[in-house]
Parts: structure tokens; C-alpha cells; sequence
């Protein structure tokens, strides 16, 4: 059965300035000021956030659940990336 | 990977408290068991504003026509939020619509009540929502993560509903003797539905092992049944009303009230459709989705333009 609900959008909210945006769920809308309305009127009624960013699903490209292994595996082997890799002399106090 | 695998994947998820995904792998029958508690979730949400929206235009002071209309505004967002979280099980809006307005859906049994006085509007915000937050505390940690997501925003919101509705209670049960009569009767006629909200005892209840099994539902329909009597004598109590049940009693070896079981006869008549509003609430729900149909085709006439333009620009 085909949607007349219009395409689904992904909603984004950012709490204060300068803090990331952060996903907080989605809705249907026909364009993008109807977007961004909605998800004011169903995602801000209590001051979640001063900002908001909604994006059509379809833009979305995603890794899949499949890929956790092999995907992610070239970060498991580089500790060397992680300060805690390097030996600091006990008489360094900050670094 | 072979099916076997994924199983395996999928219970180890569930063993170790993690949530499910919508690309994650899962049983036919998690999914089917989702589909129909969520869309009927959602559906219940928007049913549910009816018997309330019936008392908007006719509440007594600004103040409670102001919180009302927060209230049931509240209640279309949530089932907002349950359709996508059904949505990502893979259905559609329309087909859930449609499964609801052609009567082959379900929705929660108790909006096939009326609200017949002003402390109706009382008693559903305190009674029903309070029985409606005690599951939906629960499912804030349900198996599936957008379900569960919808539960922890919907919670939020959920907690002033009941609030409003004690509210209400306290300035009727506490006015005139009219009033305090009115407050009554409303107790009287919502507190065996609103028992009979946490589905049949364990004991009868066909889907309720499943829900356990998949943490879909991790307390029982008796469990949470009884945790909401206990909770609720006290604010009875401090109304100097009676809850509506002679074989109501503190039982001091179970630390709970004993109390007696709704009339499960009426319970399944109501779910068959033969509650005293189901024709009603049918027919509102559909009356509106028609009259809107103009406005929804506009809209997504309009949107296809904008789209279009906005792709060739
Ligand atoms: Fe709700
Ligand atoms: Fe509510």
C-alpha cells in the first residue's frame, strides 16, 4: 500500500548552542518547511532545544549491523592512537 | 552466516540487556509480536484523545482548558512516535491506519468508555494514565530500541498527565457535595476498566510468554495489575472517596491488597467491539481521516514540487 503520509525525516536537536545535535527520532512530512515545523510542534514542547536539523531518511547511509566486525577492526589493533600507549617518567606530573 | 548464527547473535543480545535494531537480525515472530503491541499502542494513543477531546470546548475554566489541550496534544505525539517505531519494523502508516479504521486493529479497551461528567476528565488522567505510565515505565527498557526509545520521551511527558487528572479529582472530591457525588460515580464507573487495562490474568494471557522470553515486557499483567492497586488505595484515601470493590483488603503476607478481578466476560465483549463507544470512536476516526484527505493531498502535491525544485536548483 503506498504512503500518503509523505516521506520520513530524521530529527535532529541541539540543546544550547554549541552542543552537538543529537538524534532524537523521526516524522513524516510532505516538504521541508513542514519538516521542520512538525518536528518543533512533536520534538520541542517542553525546551528540548533551541535548534533543529531535519534530514530525509533516504539521505541516510548507514553501515549495517553485519559489518560491526570487519568494519570497525582497524581501530582494535592501533592502541598506539590512545595516550595510555606511552610510558610517561614518574617525575612528569602533567602531560 | 547462516540462520543459526543469527539466532544465536539475536538471544545473546537479549542475554546480555543490549537492544535490538531495526537491521539487526530477528525472529519472525519478535517481529510480528512488535508489530501488533506497538501499532496497537500508538493506535490507543490516538483513540484516546477522543474521550477527552470531548470535554475541551466544555471544561470549566481556562486553566483546565489549556492543560487539557496540552495534554491531548501530548497524547497524538506519542502515537506519532509509536508509528515510526512500527514503521521500522517494516510496515507503513497507511496500512496501520487502515487496519484501525476498518476495525480489524485493536486498541486499548478502555477508550470504549465515555466521559460522561467533568470528573471524568479526572479520573482518566489520574486512573488511566496511571495505569498506562506503570507499563510504559516498564517498556523504557524493553528489547527493541526504538520502541524503548519512544517510551523513555513518552514517560517524560506522561508524568504531568496523571498529575492534572489527581487534580481534578481533588477540587471535585473536595467541593460540593455534588461534586464530591460526581467524583464518585466517576471512580465507581473507571475503576474496573482501568484494571482491566493490564490485559487477561497471566494465567489466560496467550502472548504474554513470549513478551517475557524476548524482554519485550519484563513484568506480568497480574505483576503490574497489582503493583497499581497498591499504589493507588492511598490517593482513594486522601480523596475520602471508595474504590468501588468490597473485597478490597490489605494482606499483610503478600504486602498488597487483595482485590477483586474485573468481569473478564465484559473485558472480551469490549475488545469484540461491543463496548458502549467502540461504534462511536470508529466513526469519529474516520469521519476525520476523510475530511483530511483533501488537506493531505494538497500537502503532499505541494511537497512534490517543492522537492522537485529543490532537486533541479
Ligand atoms: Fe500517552
Ligand atoms: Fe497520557
Amino acid at each position: 500500500m503506498s504512503d500518503s503520509q509523505g516521506p520520513l525525516w530524521e530529527v535532529f536537536v541541539q540543546k544550547k548552542a554549541g552542543q552537538p545535535f543529537v538524534h532524537c527520532g523521526n516524522l513524516h512530512a510532505y516538504d521541508k518547511e513542514m519538516a521542520l515545523q512538525n518536528a518543533r510542534d512533536l520534538y520541542t514542547r517542553r525546551g528540548e532545544g533551541m535548534a533543529l536539523w531535519v534530514v530525509p531518511t533516504a539521505a541516510i547511509v548507514a553501515s549495517s549491523p553485519e559489518d560491526q566486525g570487519s568494519f570497525f577492526e582497524p581501530s582494535n589493533d592501533k592502541v598506539f592512537r590512545h595516550p595510555t600507549f606511552y610510558p610517561m617518567p614518574d617525575v612528569i606530573k602533567h602531560m | 552466516m547462516e540462520n543459526k548464527d543469527f539466532e544465536a547473535i539475536f538471544e545473546n543480545k537479549l542475554a546480555k540487556n543490549e537492544m535490538v535494531e531495526p537491521k539487526d537480525w530477528m525472529p519472525d515472530n519478535y517481529r510480528k509480536h512488535l508489530l501488533r503491541q506497538i501499532s496497537q499502542h500508538a493506535h490507543s494513543e490516538i483513540i484516546g484523545m477522543l474521550p477527552e477531546g470531548n470535554w475541551i470546548s466544555r471544561a470549566p475554566s481556562l486553566r483546565s482548558k489549556l492543560v487539557l489541550l496540552a495534554k491531548v496534544q501530548d497524547e497524538g505525539g506519542h502515537g506519532l512516535y509509536l508509528y515510526t517505531a512500527a514503521e521500522s519494523l517494516g510496515t507503513s502508516r497507511d496500512e496501520m491506519l487502515d487496519a484501525l479504521q476498518t476495525g480489524r486493529a485493536k486498541y486499548s479497551s478502555i477508550f470504549n468508555y465515555p466521559t460522561l461528567s467533568w470528573a471524568d476528565i479526572g479520573a482518566v488522567g489520574w486512573l488511566v494514565d496511571g495505569a498506562a505510565i506503570m507499563n510504559q515505565v516498564m517498556l523504557q527498557r524493553t528489547s527493541y530500541g526504538p520502541y524503548a526509545r519512544a517510551m523513555v520521551r513518552i514517560c517524560k511527558e506522561e508524568s504531568f498527565h496523571q498529575r492534572q487528572g489527581y487534580e481534578v479529582m481533588t477540587h471535585m472530591a473536595f467541593g460540593t457535595p455534588e461534586q464530591k457525588e460526581m467524583a464518585q460515580d466517576a471512580l465507581n464507573r473507571w475503576w474496573f476498566p482501568t484494571l482491566m487495562m493490564f490485559g487477561p490474568p497471566d494465567s489466560e494471557s496467550p502472548n504474554s510468554e513470549n513478551a517475557i522470553k524476548w524482554r519485550i515486557k519484563r513484568e506480568t499483567n497480574d505483576q503490574l495489575r497489582q503493583r497499581f492497586v497498591n499504589q493507588t488505595v492511598e490517593q482513594v484515601q486522601y480523596l475520602g472517596l471508595t474504590i468501588p470493590d468490597k473485597n478490597l483488603k490489605w494482606n499483610e503476607s503478600k504486602k498488597g491488597y487483595d482485590f477483586s478481578e474485573p468481569d473478564w466476560a465484559e473485558f472480551k465483549n469490549v475488545i469484540k467491539g461491543n463496548g458502549p463507544c467502540n461504534k462511536e470512536r470508529l466513526d469519529a476516526r474516520n469521519k476525520a481521516h476523510n475530511e483530511g484527505r483533501w488537506v493531505r493531498e494538497a500537502a503532499a502535491a505541494y511537497g512534490k514540487k517543492q522537492m522537485e525544485q529543490y532537486a533541479a536548483a
